[in-house]
């Protein structure tokens, strides 16, 4: 008999902050120093030093949870998790335990179905990273580097609310956005400043009483989290099929092999010993400091997108896709403030023409050779008139090469769009005359062939006459 | 000559009847020729302290500095100090030498003191007898065959030595208060939060404080002066204006409300004990001051509840030393967790190993609520009952140890005995509140000290009195040198 099995699915995501110092210290957090070179005395752990706390830490943890609509604590402990481990100086991690900063938000989604879903947030707190033990190049040994160590990091812990690797990958991607939005993190993956740990578990479809789970730890890319979820779920089923078990435990994913693996199991679990920091005061939070917060926090992805299809009537999709991110949303902003004209042409041309160019050469918006202030200035040809949508093509790819303005490029190269009467009622008399035949067609009532005689002329003027003039004169001329 | 009074050291320097170098010499020169017996020492640093009685006589020469210019001082070996090693008693910091200095030391160095070196201590300022030291144990001078008291010891004993006229100690539950009392001196703990942590290596965090020990309480005043003071490298440091705490002794006493807890007069006080302190608490009353017997029902659970909060916070605190970025590292490790287990095994005493099992227990999972928040409640429940006595009286007072220096050995194998000599002084140090030990008499030949209790930051209060007392009587004039 066949089980239908329900997917249960949390996430953890540990997101570094974008501070220049420390959660504890005043070394710099900049990726990629060399080793043990962004470590002071506090982060190496030496007796007798103390930590203090970074307030520029706060502060983006409390703007995260006034944009999940959470509660912020007004006091919040730190605690120490006490563990031994090489590239855990202290012997114990700084952390949040039973008082957490930011508690009980929502994220609401949009699923790829169209659909949406609240996805709730159980807490955030704030934490400092560990060191990175260095295993290649050394000789069997293990390095030690300590610049990340005491780097600050938010913890998000969700609900099992998920249901799907899909829905977990799109509430991964809502709250990555979220905090590049706020400007909290730099959400770069390769290096580690947005990681996944993703508990999973299965019940019998209907059951409300959750399956025992697994926890997969430090997944550090969108599609290792769809796999590694992709890959547990059907581990447990089968399990469960057969009429096994699942062990509560904690496993590790390997993306070449795309499976996972136990790393340890219940019983090995570590006590961690919590027990608040005596080194730290509670954080006081004051109305006034989220007030503060709040009035400074950039415009959020579903405010923008909305506000984006009330000013500027864009299509819902296009307003979504041009707000998915804040320095695109600026991007389209400005590009419409210069070009004085469509905001719906510049949409189009954001989304076609300009992600097309940048996704096809693997750029960020940041390196994109193409300016607001340029594309503005072709749209304002495209829109008096000046090119032809087909040359606009032509003259965008020139400016992506680095040939200057539109409006040099289209005298530069003679773009212009011909729409003078005179000189298009020229050529079109003469390829009326070089094609009797087809001119008798049309005459008998077979219409397609004016698209072969508009065809000629548009040859005739090297693309630069006005199509529609060309198409109008024609008509006319073959009628009259 | 005499070394032990900053006061009257510092009328010598002004006057330029003495130069800091001398005075100096002489302090390295006792030192130097006590060390065998009394074990003073871990480390001395004759050249740095020539080095800074010179830069002292410079400034006093231009007539500069401050009352502490050119004064020979000591510090615990648990004040980190730059390019002067900082065992902290321990092999496993046998050979550490911290890049930074304590705020507590800068601050002195600043004021012009000249260290001449680092005191013994119980390891990890673990202990009340500075016998359980990586470096031997320290002697009391008033006789070597017993202990000075500890953790602070040390400086202690170099005080009442007559080495140095000024020294600094840290209490977590009385090493300040206890060796004063057994050494014969004047030894204060500032409220939580006055003197920064900063570099003092932690024993109990929430309960470490580092303050001075010298022969009378104004010689501590003009210490504490110079040491307190807001220290953004601690957050638990207090942001208060600056003040001078010798500025306003003597003051008047008369008035002065004294609380006598009976929890700290029982029947189990030795009565020869309590006969001395209620002689010197006479004193204070022939000088004004209203005695008032007053209640601390709770005193009893303080020791339990200390050695819980104490050893949970140590334990944490000691995860550090692992052997793995600096300290001591056992001989060839056969894996990491060897390497941990030896270094840590090797590298730490019996004492601090013991207390580091402890408060690992305490927080274990199953036990956490039965032991560390039962403590942490019992904190609460002590520093309300202080809080509310204080708004009765001034000041409390009471015997600072239950009895004398005991024999070196006498208590090494019976912890539990040791940490009753902390009965008087822990409850302070878990309420955070400020209290001094002053010399009140003398038993059989040895010290008998008296503690005084203040509320939160009144520590102008304590010295007042206590150098009111000590206008009155002479017991912290004497020194082991007296009997001949």
């Amino acid at each position: 008999m066949n089980t239908r099995w329900e997917t249960v699915i949390g996430l953890e995501l540990h997101i570094q902050l974008a501070t220049r110092s420390k959660l504890f210290s005043g070394a710099a957090t900049a990726f990629g120093a060399t080793p043990n070179t962004q470590a002071c005395a506090v982060d190496l752990a030496l007796p007798g030093v103390l930590p203090v706390l970074n307030e520029a830490a706060v502060r983006m943890a409390i703007s995260f949870g006034l944009a999940i609509n959470a509660e912020i604590a007004p006091r919040s402990v730190f605690a120490r998790k006490n563990y031994f481990y090489p590239d855990l100086p202290k012997g114990y991690q700084i952390s949040q335990f039973e008082l957490p900063i930011v508690a009980r938000g929502t994220v609401e989604l949009r699923l790829p179905d169209g659909e949406s879903k609240a996805i709730r947030v159980t807490r955030a707190h704030l934490e400092e990273d560990a060191g990175k033990s260095l295993h290649e190049g050394m000789q069997g040994c293990t390095g030690i580097d300590l610049n990340r160590a005491g780097t600050p990091l938010i913890e998000v812990v969700s609900e099992p609310d998920m249901r799907s690797a899909a829905e977990a990958v799109a509430y991964m991607r809502y709250v990555h956005a979220l905090v590049c939005d706020l400007g909290i993190s730099d959400g770069n993956m390769q290096e580690g400043s947005f990681r996944c740990d993703a508990n999973v578990s299965l019940r019998p479809a209907g059951s409300t009483t959750l399956g025992t789970r697994t926890e997969t730890k430090n997944l550090n890319s969108f599609r290792f989290v769809e796999q590694a979820i992709e890959y547990e779920v059907e581990r447990q089923r089968e399990l469960l099929e057969r009429g096994a078990q699942v062990l509560q435990e904690t496993r590790l994913y390997d993306p070449d092999r795309n499976e996972t693996r136990p790393l340890r199991s219940k019983e090995e679990a570590f006590d961690y010993r919590y027990f608040p920091d005596p080194d730290l005061l509670p954080v006081e939070i004051t109305p006034q400091l989220i007030a503060d917060i709040r009035a400074r926090m950039p415009e959020l992805r579903k405010t923008r997108a909305a506000r984006f299809v009330e000013r500027y009537a864009l299509p819902e999709r296009d307003a979504e896709q041009l707000s998915a991110t804040s320095s695109l949303a600026v991007y389209f902003e400005s590009t419409v403030a210069r070009s004085g004209g469509d905001p719906k042409l510049a949409a189009n041309w954001i989304i076609t023409e300009l992600l097309g160019a940048l996704n096809r050469e693997q750029k960020t918006l940041q390196q994109s050779p193409v300016d607001p202030d340029r594309l503005a200035g072709l749209l304002r040809r495209v829109g008096d008139g000046t090119v032809s949508g087909r040359m606009a093509k032509q003259v965008f790819e020139a400016m992506w090469g680095g040939a200057g303005t539109a409006d040099e490029i289209i005298r530069s190269q003679g773009l212009e769009q011909v729409s003078d009467t005179g000189l298009i009622e020229e050529l079109v008399d003469g390829v009326i005359a070089a094609n009797p035949e087809q001119v008798e067609q049309f005459r008998a009532g077979k219409e397609k062939v004016l698209a072969f005689l508009v065809g000629q002329v548009m040859k005739q003027s090297k693309g630069k006459a006005n199509p529609q003039q060309v198409s109008q004169i024609m008509t006319a001329k073959l009628r009259g | 000559m005499r070394v032990d009074s900053i006061a009257e050291l510092a009328r010598l320097l002004r006057r330029r009847e003495l130069s800091s170098v001398e005075l100096t010499r002489e302090c390295l020169q006792r030192a130097e020729s006590l060390q065998p017996r009394l074990n003073c020492f871990i480390t001395l640093t004759p050249e740095l302290a020539l080095e800074q009685a010179r830069t002292a006589d410079l400034r006093l020469a231009r007539g500069e500095g401050t009352v502490l210019t050119g004064i020979p001082i000591a510090f615990k070996d648990i004040f980190c100090t730059a390019g002067v090693r900082t065992s902290c008693g321990s092999r496993m910091l046998d050979k550490f030498i911290a890049p930074y200095t304590a705020t507590a030391v800068t601050r002195l160095q600043a004021a012009g003191t000249v260290m001449i070196g680092k005191t013994n201590m119980d390891e990890f300022a673990m202990g009340s007898s500075t016998e359980h030291s990586w470096y031997g144990p320290c002697r009391n001078p008033w006789d070597q065959g017993r202990v000075p008291g500890g953790s602070s010891g040390g400086s202690a004993s170099a005080v009442a030595a007559g080495i140095i006229p000024s020294a600094l100690g840290t209490d977590t539950g009385g090493s300040i208060r206890q060796p004063a009392a057994l050494c014969g001196i004047t030894g204060l703990k500032p409220t939580y939060g006055l003197v920064s942590r900063h570099g003092m290596v932690a024993f109990a965090s929430s309960l470490d404080q580092g303050g001075p020990m010298a022969r009378s309480a104004l010689d501590t005043a003009h210490l504490l002066t110079a040491m307190a003071g807001f220290d953004p490298r601690d957050s638990t440091s207090v942001e208060r204006p600056p003040g001078d705490y010798a500025a306003n002794l003597p003051g008047d006493i008369k008035g002065l409300r004294i609380g006598l807890p009976a929890e700290y007069f029982q029947q189990d006080l030795d009565p020869r004990i309590r006969a001395v302190i209620m002689a010197a608490l006479q004193e204070l009353e022939k000088a004004g001051a209203v005695l008032k017997d007053v209640s601390l029902p709770s005193s009893h659970l303080s020791i339990p509840a200390y050695y819980v909060v104490a050893l949970a916070e140590a334990s944490s605190n000691l995860s550090r030393f692992d052997g793995v970025r600096y300290g001591y590292r056992c001989e060839n490790p056969r894996d990491l967790m060897d390497l941990y287990c030896r270094s840590r095994a090797e590298g730490f005493g019996n004492e601090v190993r013991r207390r580091i099992m402890i408060g690992t227990y305490v927080l274990s999972a199953g036990y956490y609520d039965a032991y560390y928040l039962r403590a942490q409640k019992v904190r609460r429940l002590i520093r309300d009952e202080f809080k509310s006595v204080l708004r009765d009286v001034d000041l409390i007072a009471g015997p600072t140890v239950p009895g004398t220096a005991f024999p070196i050995g006498e208590r090494s194998n019976d912890p539990v005995s040791m940490y009753l000599s902390d009965i008087y002084t822990v409850s302070v140090n878990l309420a955070g509140l400020p209290a001094i030990s002053i010399p009140a008499g003398m038993l059989e030949g040895l010290p008998v000290g008296m503690q005084l209790i203040g509320d939160y930051f009144c520590e102008e209060r304590i010295l007042q009195a206590a150098h009111a007392f000590q206008q009155l009587t002479d017991w912290h004039l004497r020194t082991p040198g007296d009997q001949g």
